[in-house]
């Protein structure tokens, strides 16, 4: 493993503890006003400073980490099972069910540039956390379902697996129990990779305005709310800022790290 | 040859069929809205009359598809004289509708804005490869080195940083502290440059991360070490030999990238003020509710991304004699 990967690791870990442990670790109320004390700068007290309604910037990205692992392990889990059941589906049956699923499905979703299906969908359907999951969902199950495909093309050709038909297990015996946990490895990067871009598209989301609404502490939405100020209180957009690109950059570099360890062709390189 | 020509077609067929759904998908997003379209632009406050009008002047008295289903009426059949039709009708005329609020065609308000969006994602991509070369070559050429591992990092921060975070801080430092350039609009030649380098900024990391292992691997074929044996410098090695077949998977991901550059230039056009298509799906299509331009803004951009990803399958072809040959 490099080096990156486990400083990914400890940022993402601190990350998540912020998240489950937000009651704990926020010094105030995230949503709480105080007029008196707008775009105060980082001290004792407020240690990210104030926004422009006075509210806390370090409890409101503390909290805001709950938002984004939400929305990041939901999107993830849920593509990641639809990618699974549906690449290892077309990988497995081949033939038909592999051209209409691959061939057609998987091209439909890619022919659309991800962000803007999940803009369209909730300019639609309207904004809020479960319309912004499903749109993620929607346009994120493909990168496993693929990823999924490739591996189950390639295990369902070992010899484990023509021993199991020989034994007379069934296709769904022979799928779920010796393909599936050995075709799965790989989907590991993938989700880590995932959960990166559901971050980063939950925070886009918000900083458009179509994402969780106010006062919830997004950390997108904490951006779209500095844009206005930031030239003359920088801090308001520099702390959420810092958070989007920490936990993007620790997933990335957690993706990246496993990729080399499980390459060995990358790991030369 | 006729293998190729039976290849090219099956992909034009698949292509279509992709546009089918598209289109389908986009025009059937109007039913996923709350209410009805004429609730949200008249307004609770609206007569029965009022919002009939309305429904009847753009076509929504219809239903929305052939059939509809629901638990209080079952399944029921509608006929072809319905929305999807006729939306489907417009299209193959180029009409992609009225819009709810001006009244204008939906065509003529995006051909007006899409020329400022195509520019601003022609130049960004400039701007990446103006980063992306230099940045890939040196990281390739220096394995493991400090050089590569620089520009390696510099790539990872240019995919981590979010659009909305980089931009926010050029202006800070080029427009707010420096004075270069004006923070926001797009009157002047140079007012491109901020939201083309934002906008780029992430394909230029992604570029490098690209051209720095395509380097690598070219660096290890044999016609390099041919190309030492002659004498060659490694300069000319590298600039002549390397680098024409390492650009090669770049034009790949620079024609899938374009559909991404347009999808993302909505936020980029959001912080700039750069009156392109984004800004009028956002503020006049989303933020002012009007469903028809919305659908026209959506479609548009993926229609440009499905036929960018078209050609960028052509000219790879093109381009490395072993994938046109298999």
């Amino acid at each position: 493993m490099n080096r990156l990967f486990y400083i990914g690791v400890a940022i993402a870990a601190v990350i998540v503890l912020m998240a489950v442990f937000a009651p704990w670790i926020a010094t105030q109320d995230p949503n709480v006003q105080d007029l008196t004390a707008r775009f105060l700068t980082p001290s004792t007290e407020h240690w990210f400073g104030t926004d422009q309604l006075g509210r806390d910037i370090f409890s409101r990205v503390v909290y805001g980490a709950r938002i984004s692992m939400i929305v990041g392990i939901t999107v993830v889990l849920i593509c990641g099972t639809i990618g699974i059941f549906i690449g290892s589906v077309a990988g497995f049956y081949g033939k038909w069910t592999d051209k209409f699923l691959s061939g057609y499905l998987f091209n439909v979703f890619l022919a659309f540039p991800g962000l803007l299906l999940a803009i369209g969908l909730v300019a639609f359907g309207g904004s809020g956390l479960r319309n912004m999951i499903f749109a993620l969902c929607i346009i994120g199950w493909v990168g496993y379902a693929r990823v999924m495909r490739g591996q189950v093309l390639k295990v369902r050709e070992y010899d484990f697996v023509l021993a199991a038909r020989a034994l007379g297990a069934s296709n769904s015996r022979i799928l779920s129990t010796h393909i599936m946990p050995n075709a799965i490895q790989p989907l590991i990067v993938q989700a880590s990779l995932g959960m990166a871009g559901a971050v980063l598209a939950e925070a886009s989301l918000s900083f458009l305005g179509l994402g969780i609404p106010p006062p919830a502490p997004s950390w997108g939405t904490m951006i779209e709310d500095a844009r206005n100020f930031f030239t003359i209180y920088p801090h308001t957009l520099f702390f959420p800022g810092l958070a989007i690109a920490l936990t993007v950059l620790a997933f990335n570099f957690i993706g990246d790290g496993l990729r080399e360890y499980l390459d060995p062709k990358q790991r030369a390189r | 040859m006729k293998h190729k020509f039976k290849s090219i077609l099956r992909q034009l067929a698949l292509t279509l069929l992709v546009i089918w759904t598209v289109v389908s998908l986009v025009t059937l997003m109007i039913g996923l809205v709350p209410g009805s379209p004429a609730d949200a632009i008249l307004g609770e406050t609206a007569t029965a009359e009022q919002k009939a009008a309305f429904n009847a002047k753009h076509g929504l008295d219809k239903p929305l598809f052939f059939f509809s289903f629901s638990s209080e009426t079952g399944f029921v059949w509608n006929g072809p004289d319905n929305q999807y039709v006729d939306y489907f009708k417009g299209l193959l005329r180029g009409d992609l509708g009225t819009s709810f609020r001006t009244d204008r065609a939906v065509s003529e308000m995006i051909a007006e804005r899409y020329p400022a969006t195509i520019k601003l994602a022609l130049a960004s991509m400039l701007v990446a490869i103006g980063i992306a070369l230099p940045l890939g070559l040196v990281a390739g050429t220096n394995k493991n080195g400090i050089k590569d591992n620089v520009a390696s990092f510099i790539a990872l921060l240019g995919i981590s940083l979010p659009t909305f975070v980089i931009g926010p801080v050029l202006v800070y430092i080029f427009a707010v502290k420096l004075g270069w350039f004006s923070p926001t609009g797009s009157l002047y030649p140079e007012d491109i440059i901020l939201p083309a380098v934002t906008l780029g900024a992430a394909l230029s990391a992604i570029l490098t991360r690209m051209i720095r292992s395509s380097v690598i691997e070219e660096l290890g074929e044999d016609y390099v070490r041919t190309a030492r044996a002659k004498g060659l410098s490694e300069r000319k090695v590298v600039l002549k030999h390397v680098l024409k077949n390492g650009l090669i998977p770049v034009v790949t991901i620079l024609g899938l990238q374009l559909g991404v550059l347009l999808a993302g230039s909505i936020i980029t056009e959001k912080i700039f003020g750069w009156q392109g298509l984004g800004l009028l799906l956002l503020d006049d299509g989303i933020n002012k509710r009007d469903y028809r331009l919305v659908q026209g803004c959506v479609l548009v951009i993926s229609l440009t991304y499905i036929i960018a990803n078209l050609l960028t399958d052509f000219i790879y072809g093109r381009l490395d004699p072993r994938i046109r040959l298999s």
